[in-house]
């Protein structure tokens, strides 16, 4: 019992004081979400994929919103998006007192990239 | 004294999750003991109505916080039967290797809240410190400590490198080394015995009769455990249930803590006959006709039933929870047992009520 004793009395502590005190991030983890907004075309396929209806997407106003708070963190937006402009960050959303949604205004795309290739060739 | 009835729940400092029991009392002898469910009820099962099939997968996942992954390994396995989808080889065994890191942390989960049940709390602490690093494995493999979603319809999404298992097996290595340091105590300890040995017995008929699965079944001495179906890759390892004949709450931690180290042994074997190849296949077409998928969860056997019409949305999705299977034995092991000891037999079946409600 003795050694067991002044091992747990010398170590380390096995917590932290989050959240001023944050671990590393591993490379894989799946964090906040962010949409490089300039290649956005608005196409809503994140939406409809989303299993729990977290972005709204306005093709008309371009723009694209996330409840962070009702994001789910599963990734399947991520992986679905038709241009790869969303990405999620490595860190966790911080706690806060106030709840906020994530809002991005793009400019709207004249025309989308494919059908630009069709009228050139 | 004469009969009382306390409710036992379901706000009560060992329950993590609602459950109520009404327990009549007799001079602090329970004689009988009345369940009530309801109080978390989701209507996750409802959802398939208005998800389609693949959205599903993270909503079965969210069905248990703790062995999230084998619901959704469970559901894909469902879908893929349905479907005719040949899952490649090397997502069959990385589905092996997550499934039981997860058994690794949800044994450990339980083995702290059962020292918690009887007043052990370092001994609780310690078990989840160690958990941490199996926590740790998922959020590098899988992105996320608990809903890895790593699982879908005709595989997984994320393959292992060679770097990132043999920093596995490291970690394996050292969880085996702190989990060992623990079976002094939780096997051999003269106040952990004299809590658990001989308390809330369960007999093999008993067993048997009503119905319990898992953990609880196996401690009973009865030699069932689903993996033995041979599903995903356990076909292809070599695997023995942990079984312990005895049936009483000891013999049921006695169980989850040998399981513990046997999940840490076919994590390692699944990572070292990992095979190469792909992790997914393409998936066309919409489940169409009716299935019963079944794999062990580390409470006991996981039943779903589908029920697909060839349009995007299931047309029913059925779920048994082993929980939901281990009431009935649970109600029987309460009578004849003092108030005291009612906290310490509750926690010995590893209830997951929200799993149980879904």
């Amino acid at each position: 019992m003795t050694p067991n004793v002044l091992r747990n009395l010398f170590r380390k502590s096995s917590t932290r004081l989050y959240p001023k005190e944050t671990r590393e991030t591993f490379e894989r983890s799946r964090g906040e979400l962010y949409n490089e907004i300039k290649d956005c075309v608005f196409c809503r396929t994140c939406a409809r994929k989303c299993p729990s209806q977290c972005i709204t997407v306005d093709t008309k106003e371009a723009t694209w919103q996330c409840d962070p708070f009702a994001c789910i963190y599963c990734g399947v937006c991520v992986e679905n998006c038709p241009e790869k402009c969303l990405h999620q960050k490595q860190e966790y959303r911080k706690p806060v007192t106030k709840k906020g949604v994530i809002f991005m205004k793009g400019e709207i795309k004249k025309k989308h990239k494919k059908e630009a290739e069709d009228d050139t060739s | 004294m004469a009969r009382t009835i306390l409710p036992f729940g379901p706000q009560h400092p060992v329950f993590p999750e609602p459950l109520q029991l009404k327990l009549v009392l007799e001079d602090e002898i329970v004689k009988e003991a009345v369940p009530t469910l309801g109080y978390v009820h989701r209507g996750l099962e409802r959802l398939a109505d208005i998800r389609d099939f693949h959205q599903m997968i993270q909503i079965c996942e969210r069905i248990c916080g703790i062995c999230s992954t084998i619901h959704a390994q469970c559901y894909c396995q469902a879908i893929e039967e349905l479907m005719g989808i040949e899952v490649p080889a090397r997502a069959r065994f990385l589905r092996v290797v997550w499934a039981e890191i997860h058994r690794i942390q949800s044994h450990l989960l339980w083995l702290g809240l059962f020292a918690d049940a009887f007043g052990f709390e370092s001994l609780f602490m310690q078990c989840w410190r160690i958990r941490e690093r199996v926590m740790d494995i998922n959020e590098a493999t899988g992105g996320n400590r608990v809903n890895v979603s790593v699982n879908i319809i005709g595989g997984v999404k994320r393959g292992l490198g060679p770097d990132i298992t043999r920093w596995i097996l490291s970690e394996l290595d050292l969880v085996e080394k702190e989990v060992r340091e623990l079976e002094k105590v939780l096997l051999h300890d003269y106040t952990v015995k004299k809590r658990t040995v001989g308390k809330g017995v369960l007999t093999r008929d008993q067993a048997l009769e009503l119905g319990a699965v898992g953990p609880t079944l196996r401690g009973s001495g009865v030699v069932q455990d689903m993996r033995q179906l041979g599903y995903a890759a356990y076909g292809e390892l070599t695997y023995e249930p942990v079984v312990c004949k005895d049936g009483d709450a000891y013999s049921r931690n006695k169980v989850r803590f040998l399981e513990t180290y046997q999940a840490i042994e076919l994590g390692r074997e699944a990572i070292s006959k990992l095979p190469t190849g792909e992790i997914s296949v393409k998936v066309k077409g919409r489940p169409e006709g009716e299935v019963v998928s079944r794999v062990e969860q580390p409470r006991g056997e996981l039943i779903y039933y589908i029920k697909g019409n060839g349009k995007k949305n299931l047309d029913r999705l059925r779920i048994r929870t082993p929980t939901f299977a281990n009431i009935p034995p649970l109600l029987s092991m309460l009578p004849g047992i003092g108030l005291a000891d009612v906290p310490v037999i509750v926690l010995s079946i590893d209830p997951c009520i929200s799993c149980t409600e879904r």
